[in-house]
């Protein structure tokens, strides 16, 4: 058997893997095909949304998915960029392994817990998950305690430190917010769109966010 | 043993109105910061997406845990029967109730949206009768734990006072002190629970925050004990300030063995060991510099010497011991609430984290004046309400000399 030959079953054989890997560790995950629901109907748990991240595809030198959730969700800061206070529905973090140095950059956002502790440690019920598993911020009840952030172990939250500018969607001082999964785009009454991550990802051609 | 004669304090002496514009000073200046930062939002504050619990809650959560220590003299009395005490019990249940006010005002005021708690119908999350539908958030609990502790110490001073009730204060007495280990227990819970964060994550928080109740709020009970019978011209014998003082230092010591089986519990975890333990103990920053010299030396160490050894017998000696107790009990909460969340999360164990919000970095905070301001009006509500409360009620005895209180003293 040649060397290629070999490369090429290995190829087909992480491949393979990774498909069962990838599988494996989002269960209860069922890609269907789901219709648009109705504007007065509420979210229902027929379908679980998440997110899907392929790191291996993950550009180091890609920044699409930020920019497009920041301007898709109205998302800029006030002022000058000020990187610890400013909102940061998603971020880029790079991992580097400490022991073989290999280095990955991945999309950082809310998780959107099975169980999330936001939710668990809010006092007023603000931080609440819908049915279909959107985690999200009613910015009516909160009072902008920050426990979720406390409980976050992401990092995903983020505090509004000032006044707003060119808010496209309900966004207020003292309250907190993180990423909705484009809860918009989900509820489309024509059906469910992609999330601006996802979509600029995609158009990159990188594809890390089938979604 | 003599029944004290209660009496308020004289409320025209030029001392008096000096020492409430003070007060009044001191809280309008926090009110003030409270209302700019609330107009202007966090920015201007020393908090950011990492550092989201800042001076506001060292202050808040000190006073808070204190508040619940403040009412143990009266417990002491009540419940252990030392009855040694029980002239004390009114200046210790309203002086409990004027620290959780304090620490609560500060709270709320540091809430980014405190109006919205008015919007927020509680009795949907917290006062529900549908056991599914209560709320899963220790600080929820911890609203009717407040709430319930103003209530419950509010009725066991009418109980006290009132003479036709006294045969219900006992039982007062019991509920109040199972309801503030509750209280200081859920207190410890909020950082306790917090499983993201290496520096909480430690149900032994919880305990360790009711000891540590013990000795805060028994230095603040000293330091305003004193100061209002020497100011007062009433007289306070040395049975009564010995007392305080061995019970302070019992206390100190109690705090300083909690600390150390928490210190040595994160030592034993090789990956604390190497993270947060190391960070906060032996980074060379101001988490660790408030540790050893603000916690250990001066609030734990200097205290223990004042109050155990023999050579030190003044007010003097309590006096600056109680105050060595605050500043290590705000030392101690700088530490927990602002170190702890100053060391990054471990979010993807075996890899080194980085981005542009710092992630896997450790987090700069410096206070800012609003802050400590807001801060330290919570100290000053506290010391208002309580001056007031000994102008208008009857809650301190006329006389605590020795001959007063103690049956058995020989002149």
């Amino acid at each position: 058997m040649s060397q290629n030959k070999v490369d090429q079953y290995r190829r087909q054989f992480l491949a393979q893997a990774s498909a069962v890997a990838g599988l494996s560790i989002a269960p209860g995950v069922i890609l269907n095909t789901v219709h648009a629901k109705p504007a007065d109907q509420a979210a229902s748990d027929k379908n679980r949304w998440g997110l899907l991240i392929d790191a291996n595809k993950c550009a180091s030198n890609c920044n699409k998915c930020v920019t497009a959730c920041h301007v898709e969700n109205g998302v800029v800061p006030a002022g000058k960029i000020n990187y610890k206070t400013d909102a940061q529905w998603i971020r880029k973090v790079k991992l580097t392994d400490r022991q073989t140095g290999h280095v990955q950059t991945i999309p950082m956002m809310c998780q959107h817990c099975a169980n999330p502790p936001c939710v668990d440690v809010c006092p007023t019920n603000a931080s609440m998950k819908r049915e279909d598993g959107v985690v999200l911020v009613d910015k009516h009840a909160c009072i902008g305690c920050r426990y979720c952030m406390m409980a976050c172990p992401y990092n995903a939250r983020s505090y509004i430190h000032e006044e707003t500018t060119e808010q496209k969607y309900p966004r207020g001082k003292g309250t907190v917010e993180s990423c909705t999964l484009c809860v918009h785009r989900i509820d489309d009454p024509n059906g469910p769109i992609d999330p601006a991550c996802v979509e600029a990802c995609n158009a990159e051609g990188h594809k890390a966010n089938p979604f | 043993m003599k029944t004290p004669r209660y009496t308020e304090i004289e409320g025209r002496s030029p001392g008096f109105f000096a020492l409430m514009a003070v007060l009044i000073a001191i809280i309008g200046a926090g009110v003030i910061s409270a209302f700019i930062m609330h107009g202007e939002g966090h920015i201007i504050t020393g908090m950011t997406n990492r550092i989201v619990w800042g001076t506001p809650h060292v202050f808040a959560v000190f006073l808070i845990v204190a508040a619940s220590g403040a009412l143990n003299v009266a417990s002491i009395a009540s419940v252990f029967g030392r009855t040694v005490y029980k002239p004390l019990s009114p200046l210790s249940m309203v002086l409990s109730m004027t620290i959780l006010a304090g620490g609560l005002v500060i709270l709320i005021l540091d809430l980014g949206r405190p109006e919205h708690l008015l919007d927020v119908p509680l009795t949907q999350f917290l006062y529900n009768t549908m056991p599914e539908r209560w709320t899963h958030s220790v600080f929820g609990w911890n609203f009717i734990l407040y709430t319930g502790f103003m209530f419950i110490v509010g009725i066991y001073l009418w109980f006290t006072l009132v003479k036709r009730h006294n045969k219900y204060a006992k039982t007062a007495s019991m509920v109040a002190f199972l309801w503030r280990l509750a209280l200081t227990t859920g207190t410890g819970l909020i950082f306790g629970f917090l499983v993201a964060r290496e520096a909480y994550d430690a149900a032994i928080l919880a305990p360790m925050f009711v000891v540590l109740s013990f000795a805060y709020g028994l230095a603040l009970f000293c330091l305003v004990l004193i100061p209002a019978y020497a100011w007062t011209g009433r007289e306070l014998g040395d049975v009564i300030v010995n007392r305080l003082r061995k019970l302070l230092g019992i206390f100190v010591a109690a705090a300083l063995y909690f600390v150390i089986i928490l210190n040595l519990t994160n030592f034993y975890s090789a990956a604390k060991a190497d993270g947060i333990q190391n960070f906060l103990l032996f980074g060379g920053n101001s988490y660790s510099q408030a540790f050893w010299i603000g916690q250990i030396l001066l609030g734990t160490l200097a205290p223990l010497a004042l109050t155990l050894l023999p050579g030190f017998k003044s007010r003097g000696a309590l006096i600056i011991a109680s105050l060595l107790v605050v500043i290590g009990g705000l030392s101690q909460m700088y530490v927990t609430i602002i170190g702890g969340q100053a060391f990054p999360m471990d979010m993807f164990p075996g890899k080194i984290v980085e981005s542009v919000i710092g992630d896997g970095a450790i987090a700069e905070y410096s206070a800012s004046l609003y802050e400590i301001l807001l801060g330290l009006s919570g100290i000053a509500i506290t010391l208002f309400l309580a001056v007031f409360a000994m102008n208008v009620l009857r809650i301190l005895p006329e006389s605590l000399a020795d001959k007063d209180i103690d049956p058995h003293h020989s002149a």
